[in-house]
């Protein structure tokens, strides 16, 4: 960067790198490195932060719902009882007095630990690179769903992993294919080190695995011998329905589990959590150690102290008035998608969490579509981010909870806007009036209310077994 | 020592890279001794050049505003020297269609396209020329937008059942795109430098992507995604004509200061064929121009400084 306006920088600093030094770096780069995509979409998502765009685009929680007043407290307060403990480093596995919390929150989602089975994390994505970093070797396989969170498809592609992605529809994850593909996998010499999963409101689906499912996964893993990775950040954010337990309450022998403090308190003070069988945590812990000795002790004392504060709101209310102000925008941006998106789109009905799904008529690749929102200034993420071999590119993920009410309508009314001009385009393209898709289910697969019938036929129409290396 | 304004960022789909440029250029200009004023353009741009009162602006920016003439038609009508080329050298380059009638017309040779704006097909029926367009230009066809450049927008139609989403992906970029017949062969890049009045042609680059099959948005600035081969290995004869025809494309176009030319050198055939010119091509580290000036032994600064110097010469009136 240049000094200040005006002034002429140090005359000493070297150039920038030069054509050589490119050929010189590129030589240097480690083998993983190659498959680490770069993307347009990332040059396009740069510019949704722009103050003038409407961005649906964020997995954020609002913020700016957390009074100041208790922050400056609660800081006072950290201040006040540990300030040389917060400056200091922490052990690997966390702080006692976050721990407590931990248990406390996992209680309410049903499921009873001790404090020396949590190993506390940087945030929940920490989670999923030392499940990584603790299971892979380049080429082993991972399920997950299809499609995915987006924020695990780089730590998956990191690890050189080989990704299967597993097709979903309003139920979640479809299981029966998941026993195919495993099957298939194991045939060809596979088994997949761990089954990723985002139970409830998946991100970006918005669809929860259904009690049925969770039973039949939690049983196939048992049977295999597989480890699940059960990434539940939002569960406490349920708006309808009644909460369904969590892989983890139904199984403790092979389910990893991952939660995080970032969207019922913030992500700010990038606090997450792990459980897992006991060799497996104890790896997890050293693989922490190497990568950064502890979680940040100003948050875990932080978060301790909003805990055990008397001040309201309490943790829980807290959360219970995040649920307020999300099911509103949720219900704001289902009507808004009902009635500016054209007939051919369809979109998921999230019971909670931060992300409707939308997909269009495959003719329309919402990667460029996002370049003609952005000039409509209105964002969101383009479906392929989900995916790690190219599907997803007609779908894309809309959030509704970082965003007011009005700039959601707003949002959702441009966008439609765009999406109704190019469906009409296509009609005039192919000389017919456009016809709506066939029924499909909106997570992107024609609607099965049932599993299929097992025939060997079927079988092979509904097994997308995509293997890529990521 | 000048004080030079770095134009940068701005709101292009271009502007992650317009800021690696931008930041590279400022480096470079304040190691030559210059006081740099950086702008990331904005709404407050004329505000801010009317307070920093700079001798000279250095377009660093990419796309729609910074390269179509936008910021330079400003510029001149505040009377503010900037590198680069002028005005409506800038519009017809940064207009592919604009560029390839202007090259066909003096007998350049460049793909044989059509260009439709989205009011043909939604009000003249030009959908009903698609069969006669593919028939013309023969599968694979190459379809983009009129006015982007980075290959952001650009399809490979491979049937004719391609040819509708290609079209809607394009448009999501631009009012006017156009259909290209698709050249297989090698992807050549000939920059262009003013030196002492006259235009000079670096060493070609040849770009080798080396995973997808076509050279596109990611691997042109990602380092270790493409492989570029400085001078490209051509006979003489081939690397003296692809040098003379983009010498022959920036005085058409009325480039000035600096600039790039893109070519395909047709596989079996050994045909040149100009893809498009860029007018203010990437100052990255990844980027063609410094890479042929470095081939060509001038480092970074100097051709930071010889592009100054270029724009100094240039009084807006002498510029296309």
């Amino acid at each position: 960067m240049s000094g200040p306006a005006g002034r002429a920088g140090p005359p000493s600093r070297r150039p920038r790198s030069t054509a050589r030094d490119i050929e010189r770096y590129g030589a240097l780069f480690a083998e993983r490195t190659k498959v680490m995509k770069s993307s347009a979409m990332r040059d396009l998502m740069a510019l949704t932060e722009r103050d003038d765009v409407i961005s649906l685009a964020g997995g954020l929680p609002d913020t700016s719902t957390f009074p100041a007043d208790s922050y400056a407290s609660l800081m006072s307060t950290v201040a006040a009882n540990s300030c040389a403990r917060a400056l200091q480093y922490g052990p690997t596995e966390g702080l006692a007095v976050v721990k407590r919390c931990i248990v406390e929150v996992m209680r309410t989602e049903g499921i009873e630990v001790d404090e020396d089975e949590v190993l506390v994390t940087t945030g929940g994505q920490q989670v999923i690179d030392l499940v990584c970093k603790t299971l892979l070797d380049p080429g082993d396989v991972v399920v997950c769903e299809a499609p995915t969170y987006p924020g695990a498809v780089p730590t998956f592609c990191a690890y050189q992993a080989n990704v299967v992605q597993v097709t979903m529809d309003r139920d979640g994850m479809r299981v029966w294919e998941l026993e195919t593909t495993l099957d298939e996998l194991e045939r060809a010499g596979h088994t997949p080190k761990f089954i990723y999963t985002v139970p409830n409101f998946h991100n970006p689906a918005g669809v929860t695995l259904s009690l049925e499912r969770r039973h039949e996964l939690v049983r196939i893993a048992s049977e295999r011998e597989l480890l699940v990775l059960e990434d539940n950040p939002y569960g406490l954010l349920r708006y309808e329905g009644a909460p369904l337990p969590s892989l983890r309450s139904l199984d403790e022998e092979f389910i990893i589990y991952a939660g995080t403090f970032s969207k019922i308190l913030s992500p700010g003070v990038r606090l997450g959590w792990t459980t897992a069988p006991a060799p497996v945590l104890a790896k997890m812990n050293l693989g922490k150690q190497a990568s950064d000795l502890c979680s940040s002790s100003i948050s875990q004392y932080f978060v301790s102290a909003y805990f055990e504060s008397p001040e309201p709101p309490s943790w829980e209310e807290y959360v219970r008035s995040l649920i307020e102000i999300y099911r509103r925008r949720r219900d704001v941006m289902l009507d808004a998608l009902a009635e500016h998106f054209p007939r051919e789109a369809e979109w998921t009905h999230p019971q909670g969490g931060l992300f409707i799904w939308a997909t269009l008529p495959d003719y329309i690749d919402t990667t460029d579509l996002l370049a003609r929102g952005l000039e409509e200034h209105v964002a969101f993420v383009p479906g392929r981010a989900a995916y790690v071999d190219g599907r997803g590119g007609s779908s894309m993920r809309l959030n509704f909870s970082g965003v007011g009410v009005d700039d959601i309508r707003e949002g959702i009314k441009r966008l439609g806007e765009v999406v109704r001009e190019q469906v009409e385009l296509y009609g005039t393209l192919t000389g017919a009036a456009p016809k709506p898709t066939p029924r499909r289910d909106p997570v992107g697969d024609p609607v099965r209310a049932d599993p299929p019938p097992r025939t060997a036929d079927e079988s092979a129409n509904i097994l997308h077994l995509r293997r890529k290396r990521a | 020592m000048s004080r030079i304004a770095v134009l940068k960022g701005g709101r292009s789909l271009e502007r992650q890279v317009s800021l690696k440029s931008g930041a590279r250029v400022q480096d470079a200009l304040e190691r030559l001794g210059h006081a740099i004023v950086p702008i990331d353009v904005g709404a407050d741009l004329v505000d801010r050049l009317t307070a920093e009162v700079p001798e000279l602006a250095f377009v660093a920016l990419h796309g729609r505003d910074g390269e179509d003439g936008t910021v330079q038609e400003l510029l001149q009508v505040m009377g503010i020297p900037h590198t680069g080329s002028g005005v409506s050298a800038c519009i017809r380059t940064a207009d592919k269609v604009l560029a390839k009638h202007a090259m066909r017309d003096a007998g350049i040779p460049t793909p044989d396209f059509f260009a439709f704006s989205e009011t043909a097909f939604r009000e003249l029926g030009a959908a009903q020329a698609l069969p006669a367009i593919e028939q013309r230009l023969q599968f694979p066809i190459v379809v983009k937008p009129a006015g982007q450049g980075s290959a952001l927008g650009i399809k490979f139609a491979r049937t004719p059942s391609d040819v509708p989403g290609a079209l809607i992906a394009a448009f999501s970029y631009d009012r006017k795109v156009l259909l290209e017949r698709y050249v297989p062969g090698r992807d050549l890049a000939v920059s262009i430098i003013d030196e002492g009045g006259a235009a000079r042609a670096l060493p070609i680059v040849e770009a080798v992507p080396q995973q997808e099959d076509f050279y596109d948005f990611e691997s042109r600035y990602e380092i270790g995604r493409t492989r570029f081969v400085c001078p490209a290995a051509l006979n003489d004869q081939v690397a003296e004509r692809a040098a003379a025809i983009a010498l022959e494309v920036y005085a058409l176009l009325g480039l000035s200061g600096f600039a790039r030319v893109d070519l395909m050198l047709e596989s079996g055939t050994d045909e040149l064929y100009v893809l498009e010119a860029d007018a203010i091509p990437g100052l990255t580290e990844t980027s063609l121009l410094p890479q042929a000036a470095d081939a060509a032994g001038i480092g970074f600064d100097e051709l930071i400084g010889r592009i100054v110097e270029a724009a100094g010469a240039l009084t807006p009136e002498l510029r296309g």
